[in-house]
């Protein structure tokens, strides 16, 4: 079972949607021992991080968490806000992050080289993946994606930033580390790109 | 490359789906639902749908089609009408809605976008600027209004944008009452104005007949959020109702066109 993991945080829905349309069964976990028949789980986020470590942090779902992902191997895929969870810390905030992925969270407006665009950077842009990796397969030349972030992962580990996307600067769009994967466009909004991406996490 | 936006905008009448012209004399052109399917098939980059009645009659979005919209739309949704409170944000982004859209009640109270952004982040709160072409003797520039454009207010749309971004809007809609309906282009001339003073995207409504039209926009804004009602609805110079979309070819052809890319 695909758990999307609800913490008060993010479009639940949107992935209960999708994987109804794929066949995969899923469904949100509210608290911990929704979390014991999870063999995927999705982690999803928007808004600012403090307030979604601190949602996630008081939801009584990060231990069981920690350990599903830690101790039990459990893939899980953090989405937009969700993928800057999986850091150690952000720019946005003060609230340390889950440490998952070692990397930081960083400001596009820090940059000079993004800080003259509009912001957040909204709308389709083009991803360039690692060939090969799990997460792409069976992928369509040229995929495009969703996005609407105004801070992103700045990965530390080169090897697990493996695709990455370019506004202003090139930056990190997908990071995986393991069975641990995070992406900072929405699959779940980005039509056939997002649906084949999210059936690649459930099913590899 | 981050792409332009092509926005399909859906408005909301007495439970279905209508098109304007200077937003008077709604049209039925269908079933928001229906719609929102063949918008997925043909993979639109967003959709705005607009409630027209729910703030002028005062009363509470109707979340119950709003939760089927958010349910089927398989792409970004913006949904905005009827919003006057932070929590009444947070509930429609808790049914699957990207970005909620304010226009009336930010006009008035700036504030209101400040707690939207606090309740749900700003990348999805939307501030909509109701902009017509001052009219009579003397009269020049803009003004901006509010309740499908039966109240007037006496500011400058540029100056108001501003505003509305400092007070924690993310998003920009400049939609133009004279143009909307009558498929004779967008105002260039004011989007022109607003997309260099903005640090947040901006997204343009109101005129567009034509993809060449929107190849204007781009050319002139560079990438911004084209939004259109009829263009999308309507075939033909007898206005006969058909959804269309662009092809992701199609799209890319324009963008290359207007950017010279």
């Amino acid at each position: 079972m695909i758990r999307v993991v609800d913490y008060g945080v993010g479009n639940i829905q949107a992935f209960l949607t999708i994987f109804k349309r794929l066949g995969l069964p899923a469904e949100r976990a509210r608290q911990a021992s929704d979390l014991a028949d999870a063999t995927r789980l999705i982690l999803p986020g928007v808004g600012a991080f403090d307030t979604a470590m601190r949602k996630l942090n008081e939801s009584g779902m990060r231990e069981t968490l920690e350990d599903l992902v830690l101790t039990r191997q459990v893939p899980v895929l953090g989405v937009c806000v969700g993928m800057q969870m999986l850091a150690g810390g952000s720019d946005e905030g003060q609230l340390p992050g889950l440490n998952w992925i070692p990397g930081r969270v960083r400001a596009f407006a820090d940059h000079a080289a993004s800080s003259s665009l509009p912001m957040p950077h909204m709308g389709w842009n083009d991803l360039h993946v690692q060939e090969g990796h799990p997460l792409f397969r069976d992928f369509e030349p040229e995929p495009r994606f969703y996005f609407l972030h105004s801070f992103y992962f700045d990965c530390e580990s080169r090897e697990q930033a493996v695709a990455s996307a370019s506004y202003g600067l090139v930056f990190d769009c997908i990071v995986s580390r393991g069975h641990v994967h995070g992406v900072q466009c929405h699959p779940e909004k980005s039509h056939h790109f997002g649906a084949q991406l999210l059936k690649n996490f459930a099913t590899y | 490359m981050l792409r332009p936006r092509l926005i399909p905008c859906l408005l909301i009448h007495q439970g279905g789906l209508v098109k304007t012209q200077g937003f008077k004399s709604p049209k039925y052109v269908g079933d928001p639902i229906n719609a929102v399917k063949i918008f997925n098939e043909k993979e639109a980059d967003e959709l705005i749908v607009l409630d027209i009645d729910a703030t002028v009659q005062g009363v509470e979005p109707n979340y119950a089609l709003i939760a089927k919209l958010a349910a089927e739309c398989r792409m970004p949704l913006c949904y905005g009408g009827g919003i006057r409170h932070a929590d009444q944000a947070s509930k429609i982004i808790d049914l699957g809605v990207e970005k909620v859209a304010v226009s009336a009640a930010a006009v008035q109270d700036h504030a209101l976008l400040t707690r939207m952004a606090e309740a749900v982040g700003r990348q999805s709160v939307v501030a909509v600027m109701d902009v017509r072409k001052r009219t009579g003797l003397f009269a020049k520039g803009y003004e901006v209004c509010t309740h499908n454009a039966r109240t007037a207010h006496k500011l400058e749309p540029l100056a108001l944008a501003l505003s509305l971004q400092e007070a924690g809007a993310g998003e920009i809609v400049l939609n133009s009452v004279d143009r909307d309906g009558w498929m004779k282009g967008y105002d260039l001339d004011l989007a022109v104005q607003l997309r260099p003073a903005l640090k947040v995207p901006l997204t343009v409504l109101g005129g567009a007949g034509s993809l060449a039209d929107i190849g204007k926009l781009i050319e002139a804004c560079g990438t911004v959020g084209a939004a259109a009602g009829s263009l999308f609805v309507f075939k033909g110079q007898y206005r006969a109702v058909l959804i269309n979309y662009p092809t992701a070819q199609q799209k890319d052809q324009l963008f290359a066109a207007a950017m010279g890319a």
